[in-house]
Order: C-alpha cells, then sequence, then structure tokens
C-alpha cells in the first residue's frame, strides 16, 4: 500500500503521521505543498499542525495550494482521503468535506484524551473497530467545534457519515462529554462517498500501549484491508 | 549629537560607566555607539553582578560536552545522542504583555536550542503569579498561558512539563521562565564561534522591525508606576516563521555550510555579531543599508537594537552560498549577505557607504565592566512558633483546604492549553514528577522537570539552592531516569541592594554544594535580576531545569497507583518538620522560621537505593515528597487513579500533622506488591535507609483511621476545580 502525506509550511504532525502509517507497513512518501504531482497513492493525508500559521483562517491558505488540485482528482477517482485536525480544516476549506469548524467553546486551545464512539464500521476507515467500540484518542486544537445547517446535519445522521462521536468512557454521548462543542458531539465526519473522512482527534497519537494507547492503530489497519 | 548625561542614564549606564565607555573608545561615542555599549552592558547582556558567584558552579563531568557561555549547553547521552537544553526568563516583558512576552520567550529559548543543530523536543515552564485576589492575576494568568501554548503549539513542539505557582511576592512582578530540550548527533553540533576572515556574514529569518528597542535593557531595571509606558519595548512572536527558520535550519545543516550560527535573542543584531566576533577573535564589518527591513528609513540604530524575533546571523562558507540560499528561499525567508569577518578586532558599521560604528570587541564584551557587589548574608531563621501553642484543628478539614487550594490544585486547567503530544515522543506527560521523552527511533527516553521553592529560599537562600537541586535530582529518580545535568534561571531583585546580593550569592553556593555532591552540573542557565517595583523585591526565585536519561523505555515509572493490596512504603527518615510548609503557610498563615535541613548524603543515598529497587523492578509506582508532605504525595498517588490508599496512622510519632505535613528533605513513597515486602526492606536496611510500610492499595477509597475516608472521584474533584472557579 502507498501512501502519500501533504507537507505544507507550518504542518506539525507529519512525522508522526508517517511513523504512523510506516509502523502499518505502508510504503510512505512525503510530498512537499508547491509539487504539481502526486506519487501514485492508495491514501493521502493531510496532516495535522498550523498550516501558514493558520493566518487568515484556519486552513485556508492551505485549501488553495496547488497539490490540493490534485488531492482533489484524486479524491474524485476514490482514493481515500485522511485529513486529521489541521487536515480536517483544510478539507472543509477546499469543499471537499462539508461544514465549518468553529472556535472551541470555551476559546480556548485544548489538548486532552477524550472518548470517541465508533458509530459506523462499513466503510474503509473504520473496519477493524467493532460498531459501538468506545476508544481513546488524543485531541488538540482551536478550532475543532463542528457545525453545520440542519439540512446537512440530517444528511450526515441518515446516511451514517459520521463515524464517531465524542462520549465518555463508557460510551454515552452527551454535553458533558463534548470537550469543543461540537453539534451532536460530532468529532469526524465523511463525505458522501464514504473515501473522504475528516477528524479532530489524532490517531497517529495512539499507536503504542506504552505510551498512551493504541486505539488509534485499527484506523490505519482498516485502510491496509 | 553630543551625549549628555541625560542620554547615558535613558541608556541605563551609570555615568562610571561612560567613563569607561570613553576611556575604551579613546574617544567619545555617537548615539549609535552608544546604543550598541547599552545593549551590551546591561545586566542581561552582560552578566556583570552575577559572573563571579556563576564561576562556583560546577559545569563539568564525564556527560558534559558543553557547559555555559554557548546558546545552550550540551550532554552526552551515549550512542552518539546529545541532548541540548537551557532555561531563560522573560519576566519582564510578560509582565508588561504577557501573550506576547510569555509567545517570545518560549521562541527564544527554542532558537537557542536549534541554533545548535539540535531538533526541539520538548517545553517546560515554570510561571510564578501574584495573589489572586490581586486583580492583574487573573489577566496575567490567561495570556502568559495562552502566549505559551500559542507558541508551542503552532511550531509543533510539546509544552510537557512545568509549574504554576502564586504568591503574593510576584503581584508587581511575575516570573516566566522557559526551557527547551533538543536532541542532537553529538558530532553534529554548531557553535557561535566565528572562524576564518572575509567570511560572509549572513542574515537570515524574519524582517528587523521597530519592536523590542532595548528589550534586553529594560530587563536590567526595575519596574515602577510608567512600566506600562514600555509596551513597545516587547517583542511580537510569529511562531509560523520560527517553524520555518527552525526547518530550514536544521536542513541546512545536514551538511557543513555554516561555520558559526548565533541567534538574534536580547539585544538582536548587536549582541549576536559581537558575540560571535568575540569568542572567534576577530571583526566584523556590516552593511546596515542591506539588512532586511520591515519598515521603511530605519535608521542605524533602530536595526542594530531591534529585537524582532526569528532571525538568524550564519557565517558560511562561501562555496556553500548557493546551495544555502536555496534551502532559506524554499521556506520563503529572508536570505542576504550583510557583511564580513576582518581581522581587525572590531564591529565597523556602515550604512549606504557611510561609517557609523567602529567599535573595538572586547569593549563590547571582555573589557564590559564586572562587579562585585556588596552583599549581605542571611541568618538561619529561628524556629520560634510551637506547634502545639496553635489553635486545634481537624486533619481532614486541613487536607481538603490544602488540596483545593490554587497552589496545590492539579494544573490540568493550564497543560490542556499545551498541546503535549506533537512529534509522537510523549512517553510520559505532564502531573508526574518529571516527563519523559523518547528519542526518536531508539528504546531510551530523557527525564526533564523544572522546580522552584522560593519560600525556602526566602528563607534560608543557602539551604534554598541546596534543597532545589536536590529536588530536580528527585524528581528524575522519581521517573526511573538517572539524574544528568542541570539548566537554571536565577530570578532575583535588584542586585544593588546588598541583601538581594546576598539572596544570590548563598543561593549560587547552596547550588554549588548539591551539584557538585550529586555530581549534577550546570550546563546552561540565566540570570534574571531587578524582579522588583519601588524598591520591593521578589523573594529569591531560582529555578532549576533538570534533565535525566532513561536508559531503557521500560524502567518509566510514574506516581500513578497500580494495584489494589499493593502496600506503600515510606523511605527516608521522617522528622515533621512544619516551618516554611504548605500546611503552616495554608492553614496559619505562618511564614517564619528555616526551610527544612537538607543532608546531601542521605539525598544521594535515598536516591541511588530508589533508582536501584526501579532497576530490579520491585517498585510499582512512586512519588517523591515535596511541598505539602507526605499525605499530599499520597493523595497525589490516589487522585488519577481508581484506587486509593488505606493509610496506618505512624506508631512512633508524636503528632499527626508533622508526620503527615513534614516537608523533611529526601523521601520518596513507593508502592511495592506485598509478596516483595522482605526482599526491598533488606535492600534497603542493608543500605541503611529508614523505612516504613505505611498503608495499603484498596479500592475507591483514600483513608486514614479514625481521621479521614474521602472517595477517590471526589478527592480528584476537590483537586481539580480551583483553575476552572478561577
Amino acid at each position: 500500500m502507498n501512501s502519500s502525506v501533504i507537507v505544507f509550511p507550518g504542518s506539525n504532525c507529519d512525522r508522526d503521521i508517517a511513523v504512523a502509517l510506516e509502523k502499518l507497513q505502508f510504503k510512505n512518501k512525503m510530498v512537499w505543498h508547491k509539487d504539481t504531482e502526486l506519487p501514485k497513492s492508495d491514501l493521502i493525508v493531510i496532516p495535522g499542525g498550523f498550516s501558514y500559521g493558520d493566518y487568515l483562517r484556519s486552513g485556508a491558505i492551505a485549501g488553495k495550494s496547488l497539490i490540493l488540485k490534485e488531492v482533489i482528482r484524486a479524491s474524485e477517482k476514490g482514493c481515500p482521503i485522511l485529513g486529521v485536525c489541521n487536515g480536517f480544516q483544510i478539507l472543509i476549506e477546499t469543499g471537499l468535506l462539508k461544514g465549518t469548524l468553529l472556535r472551541n467553546k470555551n476559546l480556548k486551545f485544548l489538548s486532552k484524551d477524550v472518548y470517541l464512539k465508533i458509530l459506523n464500521i462499513k466503510n474503509k476507515f473504520c473496519n477493524k473497530y467493532t460498531l459501538n467500540q468506545v476508544i481513546k484518542l488524543n485531541i488538540a486544537h482551536n478550532e475543532g467545534n463542528y457545525f453545520t445547517n440542519e439540512e446537512h446535519l440530517k444528511k450526515l445522521e441518515d446516511l451514517e457519515l459520521i463515524p464517531f462521536k465524542y462520549c465518555n468512557e463508557k460510551g454515552v454521548i452527551d454535553e458533558n462529554n463534548n470537550p469543543n462543542g461540537s453539534l451532536n458531539n460530532i468529532a469526524g465526519i465523511f463525505n458522501e462517498n464514504k473515501n473522504i473522512l475528516g477528524m479532530m482527534p489524532h490517531p497517529e497519537r495512539m499507536i503504542n500501549k506504552l505510551f498512551s494507547g493504541d486505539d488509534g492503530i485499527n484506523l490505519f489497519s482498516s485502510l491496509m484491508n | 549629537m553630543k551625549i549628555s548625561n541625560d542620554i547615558v542614564e535613558k541608556h541605563g549606564l551609570k555615568l562610571e560607566e561612560y567613563d569607561l565607555i570613553k576611556n575604551l573608545m579613546e574617544r567619545e561615542p555617537n548615539l549609535l555607539e552608544l546604543g550598541i555599549f547599552s545593549a551590551m552592558w546591561n545586566e542581561h547582556c552582560s552578566y556583570k553582578s552575577s559572573k563571579i558567584h556563576l564561576k562556583k558552579l560546577p559545569t563539568k563531568n564525564s556527560c558534559v560536552i558543553q557547559g555555559p557561555g554557548e546558546n545552550a549547553g550540551v550532554i552526552d547521552i551515549g550512542d552518539d545522542d546529545a541532548i541540548i537544553f537551557k532555561i531563560e526568563s522573560h519576566n519582564h516583558p510578560s509582565f508588561i504583555e504577557p501573550y506576547q512576552g510569555a509567545a517570545t520567550g518560549v521562541g527564544g529559548i527554542l532558537r537557542d536550542v536549534f541554533t545548535m543543530g539540535a531538533r526541539p523536543i520538548a517545553l517546560l515552564n515554570s510561571i510564578h503569579f501574584g495573589d489572586p485576589k490581586n486583580k492583574k492575576t487573573r489577566n496575567l494568568l490567561h495570556g502568559v498561558v495562552s502566549g505559551i501554548g500559542g507558541y508551542g503549539n503552532c511550531i509543533g513542539i510539546p509544552t510537557v512539563a512545568g509549574e504554576t505557582k502564586f504568591n503574593s511576592t510576584y503581584n508587581e512582578n511575575i516570573l516566566v521562565n522557559a526551557m527547551a530540550v533538543g536532541h542532537a548527533n553529538k558530532n553534529k553540533i554548531f557553535y557561535s564561534k566565528a572562524k576564518g576572515i572575509d567570511k560572509s556574514v549572513v542574515y537570515v529569518g524574519s524582517k528587523t522591525g521597530r519592536d523590542g528597542i532595548h528589550g534586553a535593557s529594560m530587563a536590567s531595571a526595575e519596574f515602577d508606576e510608567n512600566s506600562e509606558e514600555k509596551k513597545p519595548t516587547v517583542q511580537v512572536g510569529d511562531p509560523f516563521t520560527e517553524k520555518l527558520l527552525m526547518e530550514a535550519c536544521l536542513e541546512l545543516m545536514k551538511d557543513k555550510s555554516i561555520i558559526s550560527i548565533q541567534d538574534m535573542g536580547a539585544a538582536g543584531l548587536t549582541s549576536s555579531s559581537v558575540e560571535m566576533a568575540s569568542k572567534g577573535n576577530l571583526g566584523i564589518e556590516i552593511n546596515l543599508e542591506k539588512v532586511p527591513c520591515r519598515e521603511d528609513k530605519m535608521t542605524p540604530y533602530e536595526i542594530m537594537l531591534s529585537e524582532s524575533q526569528e532571525r538568524m546571523l550564519l557565517i558560511i562558507d562561501e562555496k556553500k552560498e548557493k546551495s544555502a540560499e536555496k534551502i532559506f528561499r524554499k521556506w520563503d525567508l529572508d536570505f542576504v549577505v550583510i557583511g564580513k569577518t576582518i581581522e581587525e578586532k572590531k564591529l565597523k558599521l556602515n550604512h549606504n557607504d557611510q561609517k557609523v560604528a567602529d567599535i573595538p570587541i572586547d569593549a563590547l564584551a571582555s573589557k564590559a565592566p564586572l562587579y562585585d557587589r556588596k552583599w549581605n548574608k542571611t541568618k538561619l531563621p529561628e524556629k520560634k512558633v510551637k506547634f502545639n501553642t496553635l489553635k486545634k484543628i481537624k486533619f481532614e478539614d486541613t487536607l481538603i483546604k490544602i488540596l483545593s487550594s490554587c497552589n496545590q490544585s492539579n494544573k490540568n486547567w493550564v497543560t490542556e492549553q499545551y498541546d503535549q503530544m506533537v512529534m509522537g515522543d510523549t512517553l510520559q506527560r505532564s502531573g508526574s514528577d518529571s516527563a519523559l521523552i523518547k528519542i526518536h527511533n531508539k528504546d531510551k527516553a530523557v527525564a526533564v522537570t523544572v522546580d522552584s521553592s522560593a519560600n525556602y529560599c526566602k528563607s534560608h537562600p543557602f539551604t534554598g539552592g541546596k534543597q532545589i537541586v536536590c529536588e530536580s535530582w528527585r524528581n528524575l529518580i522519581s521517573v526511573g531516569a538517572k539524574p544528568l545535568a542541570i539548566t537554571n534561571c536565577l530570578n532575583f531583585g535588584n542586585p544593588e541592594n546588598p541583601d538581594v546580593m546576598g539572596q544570590f550569592a548563598e543561593a549560587v553556593s547552596g547550588m554549588k554544594e548539591a551539584c557538585e555532591f550529586l555530581d549534577f552540573p550546570v550546563v546552561s542557565g540565566n540570570v534574571s535580576f531587578y524582579n522588583g517595583t519601588n524598591q520591593r523585591n521578589i523573594y529569591p526565585t531560582p529555578v532549576i531545569g533538570g534533565v535525566g536519561i532513561l536508559n531503557k523505555m521500560n524502567y518509566k515509572k510514574n506516581h500513578i497507583l497500580k494495584k489494589e493490596s499493593n502496600l506503600v512504603l515510606i523511605v527516608g527518615k521522617t522528622f515533621g518538620h512544619l516551618y516554611q510548609s504548605v500546611f503552616f503557610e495554608e492553614i496559619y498563615s505562618l511564614f517564619d522560621g528555616p526551610p527544612p535541613e537538607v543532608n546531601l548524603l542521605n539525598e544521594r543515598n535515598n536516591g541511588k537505593m530508589v533508582l536501584d529497587l526501579i532497576k530490579k523492578n520491585l517498585v510499582s509506582s512512586i512519588h517523591d515528597i515535596s511541598a505539602g508532605g507526605l499525605i499530599i504525595a499520597l493523595s497525589e498517588m490516589c487522585i488519577g487513579s481508581e484506587l486509593g490508599i488505606k493509610i496506618e496512622k505512624p506508631k512512633k510519632m508524636r503528632n499527626l500533622f508533622e508526620y503527615f505535613y513534614g516537608e523533611d528533605q529526601g523521601r520518596y513513597v513507593i508502592e511495592i506488591e506485598a509478596t516483595n515486602l522482605n526482599k526491598v526492606q533488606k535492600l534497603l536496611k542493608e543500605n541503611n535507609i529508614f523505612n516504613d510500610v505505611i498503608g495499603k492499595v484498596q479500592k475507591d477509597y483514600f483513608e486514614l483511621s479514625d481521621e479521614f475516608k474521602i472517595n477517590i472521584k471526589e478527592l480528584y474533584n476537590l483537586n481539580n476545580k480551583w483553575y476552572y472557579n478561577y
């Protein structure tokens, strides 16, 4: 399996994602944002960080970069695309995913471990998890408060385009366990074809039991299936 | 322009110092030259009051590659790996503009580390604020914490450990100390010493603006009621540009293009060029019109004294200029040859073909004034208060009060604003005695911690200086690491006051004694004087940043209880010293008496023994006993786990409060498997180390017979609420 990680000036989780992918035996290539061609990829990852310093608006400038045109083209051919944190913000800026990511409800940068309930396993990204499984991942962001209009929200729910929601360790999804104020505790969303996933939590940070846990591994191993 | 006395004083120079300048120059300086002298001779850059005392500190042992004097200290951790680290203060700017002050403090210390060829792998901080009731404190806290987070999160270096403290002594002078730790190949370390004549002096990074002019001079004077007006001297940070600068520098450092490199920190272009020339025993000529400027019509004075951030000065091999420039262009950064090295040992500045300054390098560096200031000894305070004369109080009430107080409550509110996990190598996050960062692709990790104890240092600076080194040592051991070396940030008041100077001299002597005894050298550091306002000085607050090595990741330990029915032991002798304790301060508002005694022999023995027990896999969890004493250490072991402890009352101790709240040094709590009790006690006994079983791990409750029984969740809530309610 070949993967490509897109690197923007200011990306800072690019190496972390590459480590995770390589651990899972992906043949990974780093792709500089000024490149105009993508290597052959079975997975494209847009990593977290502060592309262009989050200036103007998180992800706004990166969303207009040269390589993104290639990413959009690959997505149209069905290539799986994963955007984590700032990567999710960039996917929204390109229009590949709909909605918006607002400032966190407490108006502060928030970095902590959170629990997620897996709500849909019939897709490329979550098939190694079990339905309703509760996993622990880490979040670290300023703007992760997902918002969209009612019509789109209904569509997300009806078409099962929400792979996971914030919850507590027992799987209870409620306002007390919503770290950033996201609508319906949404932690990530798919496009309609479910080949594009944008998520705020960082799966690449949970790939080792000795560290903070390894609940993130199955997201990458799902993609190997 | 004629230099008047008034102009001299506005530059923070004494008239005697101005006379010395005229002597060294053999003429009157012009305004630019005076500005350059003021930037180099102020306390912050010249260490003129502290140098003779700092010389006492041990700075070498078998693991030290580079001690103080460079951008940061370098130690060898084996397998060609080096750790490069330093702590630095940004106190004055942070009080005036908390977000930017703290952010640029982080940016500055990171540059010190990657300048030497290291990729930064961890950030730490020690921040001290005034009384929470003081009306400025809340804003300062919010600003500083988000500034530290804002910079570290954006550049993508995890902020993994730190301390946040409150005391009215900092009402008008907060402390913001930032530490950076980096990893490098020990054969690829870069220094600031210039080499070779006629080599290109290259400016890289951000453009120069009018911000931060005379920032270092500001940090070399007390505050008064007009300090607010100093806002324009605070620099503005841009972590995004620093990220680009860091990546560009590290990319360039892969080959041998760089002859020497120095970041532009305090006193900007002035100190970086002088430093490189002085260390290289040569001169530098700069054409100032070539310096990339952010604003039009900047004068040579402004260019030389600007403290704009995210800039570096390089001396580059001429054959490598083109390839080096390409790297910086790739990262959208300026790369301009602004001058060259010259044989004549002078700083020569030109502006549009006019000579604007010509100063002997020695006059700025080695011949800068040095002071042996008058200092007074601090007497060891007497133990006046007798505990049995104090008002009786319920043990449970004291525990609840202390655990929910601002200084003892947990710091989740703070640490949640810092990305602790980016880079993927954080083996242990903050909240433990030390954080652990894995060396990328290796089975080992560095342990890092920052510590201070201003109350002890105020009471008796010599003992306080010793204690704080020991505490750092203990915190490293408590995660299973072997302590290696320290960096120190010495925050004091006005050195022209003999009492303050005495606090400094004695705290340094105390550190020296402990560092020597523990073979724990000082490899880098920073002095921050003039932390005072209108003649009121802060408590002496030396901050120690400690670094240790965990040779196998499996040795990793923390303080969280592991298993029901395990036994809890105290290691080290308890005397019940309550003076200068958290208990006396929080419960009785008592601030007098001496700090606990520091017995270096016990400290070393106990530490080494505990480390040995960890290596023998006999320890399940461990916590050092520090502020708040045994009971607070035990509480912290329960908080964050699902388990509690059933504590037995000690048979021999006459007073419960002294036993549980006493802050005697050199002690640890360890959790062990019940089946290992004999083995552990035998080892401790063989080494003459006092120990006692004090309780047993149990489900759900933290309990002391007849005194209290608190549910673990409740204990957590008590300990967690202060910041969220503030």
